[in-house]
């Protein structure tokens, strides 16, 4: 099924405050099998400069899922999840996240393509702290590959 | 730290240079880990039943899965995990992750492709699993002391 192209350029609301935890890093680097210390281990974290233990590069997707979340189950884009394979991913970061990080994430559907028979949903999502700081932006493209 | 090195420092990176190959496992068990630790439920990532009726040759790996193994490739080698400005991939292959006991394998390799101003340096990567290339386009600019 196509997806409504009427949702190009359309913005979502901003999700919930997020905490960041080290908790949280810890279970992902875990998932991601990296072992760095950063992600563990806060004196080794504030040695090299952070004020506590940092999240992996791609951690941002944890931020970012309920505000992506509030994209692909909108009803009226008529997305179909289980044909959907990611596409594309890209981060700009302003910094890492850290553990005490207190963040929002606001998304942007920026393009809806289609190419033959699949369909291209590119969304940008901005983490940034409850303050404003800009954090890192994930620009992700979502691929709804046409019926098996 | 494992991996491609560790610790590059901007005055002794060259341009044009190739790092050293990594290979890092994902299993079935890996999926699962990274499906509860990322919120990422997809069924295409746990059931091979529904992954084959959708057209899946079997269950595949999610694609931010393969994007954090050449992340870890990329911070293993800066030494600083907190040191890329900016990571972009394409996922051109899905990782496919058979229930026979050893999973598959992403293999990920960086080139210098250029040195920037304010000691950025930018890294291309290719990674592959068996015989595809499971990611392209992937570069990563980092800031190196």
């Amino acid at each position: 099924m196509a997806l409504n192209k009427d949702y190009a350029g359309r913005s979502f609301p901003a999700t919930a405050p997020y905490e960041v935890s080290r908790v949280k890093i810890a279970e992902f680097a875990d998932a991601i099998g990296d072992p760095n210390p950063l992600f563990r281990d806060r004196a080794a974290a504030q040695a090299a400069g952070y004020p506590d233990v940092i999240a992996p590069p791609t951690f941002p997707v944890v931020v970012a899922m309920a505000a992506s979340g509030m994209v692909v189950r909108d009803p009226g884009l008529g997305l179909n999840y289980a044909m959907v394979v990611h596409g594309e991913q890209r981060f700009e970061y302003s910094r890492p996240l850290h553990a005490g990080d207190l963040v929002t994430a606001q998304s942007t559907i920026s393009a809806i393509r289609e190419v033959g028979s699949i369909t291209m949903l590119t969304t940008e999502t901005q983490i940034r702290t409850m303050d404003g700081e800009h954090v890192c932006t994930g620009i992700s493209t979502l691929v709804e590959r046409g019926e098996a | 730290m494992s991996g491609a090195g560790g610790a590059a420092r901007y005055a002794d990176v060259t341009a044009g240079a190739t790092l050293p190959t990594v290979t890092y496992p994902v299993t079935r068990l890996s999926l699962i880990k990274y499906c509860g630790a990322s919120g990422d439920f997809n069924v295409i990532h746990w059931n091979e039943r529904v992954a084959r009726s959708v057209g899946l040759p079997n269950v595949i790996a999610h694609g931010m899965l393969t994007m954090a193994q050449a992340g870890r490739y990329v911070t293993d080698w800066a030494g600083d995990a907190g040191a890329l400005v900016e990571f972009g991939v394409r996922f051109s292959a899905p990782v496919v992750v058979p229930d026979d006991g050893t999973g598959a394998t992403i293999e990920v390799t960086g080139t210098i492709e250029d040195k920037l101003d304010d000691n950025r340096v930018v890294l291309g990567l290719t990674a592959r699993s068996g015989e595809e290339k499971v990611l392209t386009r992937a570069r990563a600019v980092v800031r190196l002391p």
